[in-house]
């Protein structure tokens, strides 16, 4: 693919470089609202389980801090932390890799777009959580009914936001490579297909959101390893702390994941931006 | 022969309500190699379905084009087009990567396409902006780009499609001025669509103007013989806005009239 993705923008590299006066200051100021947020957030959850629930059922986040170090010390953790990782990235990865080809082929070519169409518009309708029953009775317990969840909530958002993406490049950007003599084949790979990459990425961002979503569930019902193992022993055995350790877990994983694609599509693919 | 031949043209469309609906009729018009022919009318006149059958997507619906002594039929590295807005250069590409895109997908080695498209970003005044994105470079630097970019592929002739609309009106002037200069350079045959008759004075060897759409067609073709750099000073020049306004003052009322009527 002749498309360079790892070079960065300049723009963007100009935007954040260090060497202009007050770019410390600038940046400690980018990430003081989260930081206020996220103290917040803790501070009242400390208020809600310290003052107004008064419950071993709601423990306090210094409760839970404490769990976590010790589990963490022990390495059960990040044990359970990378067995839901492992199998998100696994399915994660193989329904990118299935969705990007389908929205492509569905946004170029009219005929397969109405040929695909139901079969996307009639399964996205059925959510993966609902698909855990059958993917067990099919696939057992083991990773490979988790891989498969994890594809059908990945496959779905990544096919039609590429496919939306192909459909919306602009028209003049088609016609001038006409113009210039690319064959349709160039101009798919040397036009089309580079301006779609913000919406691939977007398609990407969003259905690792619903592979998270997904993966507890699953775990929840048919696993022995995983951040949803850890929640569902929780219940059983009235383990509210670590319940609350899986789920603080589960939080900042997300967070940190979706922060990390919005600064790998600034990063890297800023220049591919739709605008301008 | 003549270079350019538009052949009794007509183009079409399907309408929803069944019947058809007429963009452009009986359109005829011959243009000599370097020629420099604005096309001058009101909005909805047809001005640009001709330019997008001339640059060949679109096909007529009756008539002929034939650039050279062929039918025109599809679109082709004969005619470099330069679009109004800025959306169709490429922001994933450098400036100059723009430019010697047509270079590329027509197989020039690397080295070769990168001096030749070094060499537009000269001539169109962008020496050292080679390597910005057009996220960074204003609105005329990007239609310099789109400029340098259809001439680097050397095309018979140029289709402009109101290519400087968007632009403030000094920049605007600026433009007009370059692209002078760059058609005196390079002697390459333009059609540029305008509305605006100042401009299309202070750039043609000859403007056409149309009749009020929808349906349009030629109204007339007059010449623009002024020497060296064109003046508003100069008494020539409010002779011919006179002519032209004259001859699209009254199309420009139909139009506005057939609005009304429409509403």
């Amino acid at each position: 693919m002749s498309v360079q993705a790892t070079r960065a923008a300049p723009f963007e590299a100009d935007r954040a470089s260090p060497s202009k006066p007050g770019a410390g200051f600038q940046a400690i100021a980018a990430v003081l609202p989260y930081l206020l947020g996220f103290l917040m957030l803790f501070v009242a959850w400390h208020i809600a389980s310290v003052y107004i629930v008064q419950s071993v059922l709601f423990p306090a986040p210094a409760a839970v801090f404490a769990k976590a170090g010790e589990l963490a010390a022990s390495g059960v953790l990040f044990e359970q932390i990378g067995a839901s990782l492992q199998r998100i990235a696994i399915g994660f990865v193989l329904g990118s890799a299935i969705g990007i080809p389908i929205g492509l082929l569905m946004g170029t070519v009219p005929f397969a777009r109405k040929m695909i169409e139901p079969w996307t518009e009639f399964l996205r309708f059925i959510p993966s959580v609902a698909m855990i029953t059958i993917a067990v009775i099919w696939f057992g317990i083991g990773e490979n009914s988790k891989i498969f969840l994890i594809i059908y909530a990945t496959v779905f958002i990544v096919t039609l936001n590429t496919a939306s993406g192909v459909a919306t490049v602009s028209k003049n950007k088609l016609r001038a490579a006409q113009a210039l003599g690319a064959s349709r084949f160039q101009i798919f790979y040397l036009v089309a297909l580079p301006a779609t990459v913000p919406f691939i990425l977007t398609g990407m961002r969003l259905a690792m959101a619903n592979a998270f979503t997904t993966i507890v569930a699953a775990e929840m019902i048919a696993a022995s390893d995983g951040l949803g193992v850890m929640l569902w022993n929780g219940r059983l055995y009235m383990l509210v702390d670590e319940i609350f350790v899986s789920l603080l877990s589960l939080g900042i994983l997300g967070f940190t994941f979706d922060r990390l694609f919005r600064w790998g599509i600034l990063r890297f693919a800023g220049r591919f931006s739709p605008v301008a | 022969m003549a270079f350019v031949e538009l052949r009794d043209v007509g183009k079409w469309y399907a309408a929803l309500s069944g019947r058809r609906s007429i963009a452009v009729q009986h359109f005829s018009l011959t243009l000599d190699r370097g020629d420099f022919l604005c096309l001058l009318g009101p909005s909805g006149c047809g001005k640009t379905t001709i330019l997008s059958m001339l640059a060949g997507f679109e096909a007529p619906s009756e008539g002929q084009i034939l650039l050279d002594g062929q039918a025109v039929r599809a679109p082709s590295r004969d005619r470099g087009v330069v679009f109004q807005g800025d959306d169709s250069l490429y922001p994933w590409l450098t400036a100059v990567q723009n430019i010697e895109f047509g270079l590329r997908v027509g197989g020039v080695p690397a080295k070769e396409r990168r001096a030749t498209a070094l060499d537009y970003l000269d001539l169109v005044g962008l020496n050292g902006q080679a390597e910005k994105f057009p996220a960074e470079l204003s609105g005329g630097m990007k239609q310099r780009i789109q400029i340098a970019r259809a001439l680097a592929n050397k095309p018979k002739m140029l289709l402009m499609d109101e290519p400087f609309g968007a632009l403030d009106a000094q920049t605007r002037s600026i433009m007009q001025r370059e692209l002078r200069r760059i058609w005196d350079a390079t002697g390459t045959t333009i059609v540029f669509i305008t509305h605006d008759i100042d401009e299309a004075i202070l750039l043609s060897t000859r403007v056409g103007v149309m009749t009020a759409g929808p349906g349009g067609t030629l109204k007339s073709v007059i010449p623009i013989e002024m020497t060296g750099d064109r003046e508003r000073a100069d008494p020539a020049y409010g002779r011919y806005y006179q002519q032209v306004h004259s001859d699209i003052r009254d199309e420009v009322a139909k139009a506005s009239s057939y609005g009304r009527k429409a509403a």
